[in-house]
């Protein structure tokens, strides 16, 4: 027969919840252990950028002329700044599936911690991990030529724009990892979506220069004014607007922040939604 | 509310799509008790255990856990619950002590509250040594043990256990019944789920046997025991020839089926008189002359157990649905 034991020694009543932004805080303190103790998973975020910013500079520089004049390399690093940042998706996709399949999440679905706390604090992480190729991209820069040639505030505006558009990208970042079940999965399409999507743009040559449809893909791609708003606001040399350019190429920063926030409003529902769909099973 | 049942669940269906992986169980588990869910794999052992930890929604019934509903109150039960998954979820990137402080905090401890229970857990669970180091480089034993820490770091007042020996080799698995030992001695009241026989009667007060979603038998070990015909007998012949012979002769001593198995020259029955059984058993064979290889008295297998229960093997393939739906 069953034997009822004495009673447990725990205590009368668990600790009272300590809130969102406690849980978020721990949850990206074990994002940033794992950063540092995985340097080869940061080679997106470290090495990736800087390379982009020799290769393109030392090898298709001197091709490549900027309509407006001025140094290419100078040109260069908005679009290597925008690249950059649209690849934060990347990261946050496979630090989620990584989660997923090592089982992760259901430990700490199973604690008694706020909800969201698990996405807020691989949010947080990724916000910080977004400014590091972020700097090592503007110390490269500074060696072979670039400089901030605007004001503080026009450069304070700059960098804020591009950790405006990480955190959103962040959001995408989650939708993918949740959509998708495996980390092969999220490099495969990481590769076949992102990775082109930012060559559609005036990443790396002015948008002048391309056929047709593809220029109004370009021109309409917010990479596009990503890059040429970090230009502007960086005060480098950026192809000079036409009349009868579209209002995108126009007002490159407006156009940037719609997309910033377009991007939030709809992909944070659907990231949290399809996280959470994800988790059932 | 009810304080006698830490566990009490009531007609709990779960469904994923056509596939129904629990066809309504009802269970409980009496505060301060071991109970282990005895069942193959995909008997719904883990889905019963998921939904109890809040992890997963029941399709239909109704569960509390430590007297708060999983579906209502899941944030009240998760303050009270320890769970290990199958796999052990510690992370392998952090040391162990970074482990534990990490789920104090999730705890809702203070860092400094975090790190004394840290200490204190790698006491107990023999980790000291190896506290500072990362947890990929532990042996498989100890991460299950890191895992078993990690589910006790709040304290508990019920503890969910999936598998907790699967994968480990026999000398890790008793290493790891003497942890759960001490558990179960301070009044923890714990679920845990297993394949194996021996390990439910070793641990468990209460044994349900589930397959595929339903729940074929409960009891003690006892009692389950003596229901499914308790020790077999079995003898290995030295000649295959002789097989019909010794399946005869043992049929008339115990009474009981014999299962022959041709391949290892095996006959078993089960021995309802045990010992007195394995001697008569002897006798018998040395008059008719026949010579064995071995002669043994053991528990029945789970296999056993479900051919008495459900005439199915454990581990048989499903059957495959009627191609109703396939006409076009």
């Amino acid at each position: 027969m069953t034997t009822t034991r004495p009673m447990i020694d725990h205590a009368a009543e668990p600790p009272r919840s300590r809130g969102l932004l406690h849980d978020t805080w721990v949850i990206a303190k074990r994002g940033l252990v794992h950063m540092r103790r995985q340097p080869e998973q940061l080679t997106d975020a470290t090495i990736q950028p800087v390379m982009f910013v020799l290769l393109f500079a030392y090898v298709f520089g001197g091709a490549i002329s900027v309509p407006g004049g001025g140094q290419y390399r100078e040109f260069l690093m908005g679009g290597i700044f925008a690249q950059t940042v649209v690849f934060t998706a990347f990261g946050v996709a496979l630090t989620l599936a990584n989660d997923r399949k090592n089982q992760a999440i259901d430990r700490f679905r199973s604690l008694p911690i706020a909800r969201g706390a698990v996405l807020s604090g691989h949010a947080l992480t990724n916000l910080m991990k977004a400014m590091l190729p972020i700097i090592l991209m503007s110390l490269c820069g500074l060696i072979i030529g670039w400089r901030i040639r605007s004001g503080i505030g026009d450069a304070v505006l700059g960098y804020g724009l591009l950790m405006g558009f990480s955190f959103a990208m962040i959001w995408v970042g989650i939708l993918l990892g949740s959509a998708i079940p495996s980390p092969e999965g999220v490099t495969g399409v990481g590769f076949t979506v992102l990775f082109p999507l930012t060559f559609m743009a005036s990443t790396f040559v002015p948008t002048s220069t391309m056929p047709g449809i593809l220029r109004v893909i370009a021109e309409w791609n917010p990479v596009t004014t990503l890059a040429d708003a970090a230009r502007i606001l960086f005060g480098n040399p950026n192809t000079p607007t036409m009349p009868g350019d579209p209002w995108s190429i126009a007002h490159p920063i407006a156009y940037t922040i719609i997309w910033i926030v377009g991007i939030i409003v709809v992909c944070a529902p659907l990231a949290v939604r399809s996280y959470e769909k994800s988790l059932e099973k | 509310m009810d304080n006698e049942h830490a566990v009490y669940a009531r007609g709990l269906v779960k469904r994923f799509g056509e596939k129904v992986a629990l066809a309504g169980v009802d269970f409980e588990v009496k505060t301060g008790t071991v109970t282990a869910i005895l069942g193959p794999n995909g008997a719904g052992k883990t889905t019963a255990v998921r939904i109890l930890a809040t992890l997963s929604e029941a399709t239909e019934g109704e569960a509390t856990v430590a007297g708060f509903d999983v579906r209502t109150q899941g944030h009240e039960v998760r303050r009270r619950i320890g769970l290990a998954a199958q796999d052990a979820t510690v992370d392998p990137l952090l040391t162990g002590r970074e482990n534990l402080v990490m789920l104090g905090e999730l705890h809702q401890m203070s860092r400094a509250e975090a790190s004394t229970r840290a200490e204190q857990l790698l006491g107990e669970f023999s980790l000291l040594d190896a506290a500072d180091r990362r947890v990929s480089t532990y042996s498989g034993g100890m991460r299950r043990r890191l895992d078993l820490g990690a589910t006790m770091v709040a304290h508990p007042s019920v503890l969910f256990l999936d598998e907790p020996t699967t994968g480990l080799d026999p000398r890790a698995r008793n290493e790891l019944w003497g942890v759960l030992d001490t558990l179960v001695e301070r009044g923890t009241t714990v679920l845990l789920t297993t394949q194996y026989l021996d390990e439910a009667e070793r641990l468990a007060d209460d044994i349900i046997v589930i397959d595929q979603g339903r729940i074929i038998a409960r009891g003690d070990a006892r009692t389950l025991k003596r229901e499914l015909g308790g020790d077999h007998v079995q003898v290995v012949l030295v000649d295959a020839a002789r097989l019909p012979e010794a399946e005869r002769l043992l049929a008339q001593v115990t009474g009981a089926k014999v299962t022959v198995d041709a391949g290892i020259r095996s006959v078993v029955a089960a021995a309802s008189n045990g010992v007195d059984t394995l001697v008569q058993v002897a006798t018998a064979l040395s008059s008719a002359g026949i010579a064995v290889e071995d002669l043994s008295i053991r528990q029945p297998t789970l296999d056993e157990v479900f051919i008495a229960l459900t005439n199915s093997p454990a581990y048989d393939e499903p059957v495959e649905a009627s191609p109703e739906g396939v006409r076009s």
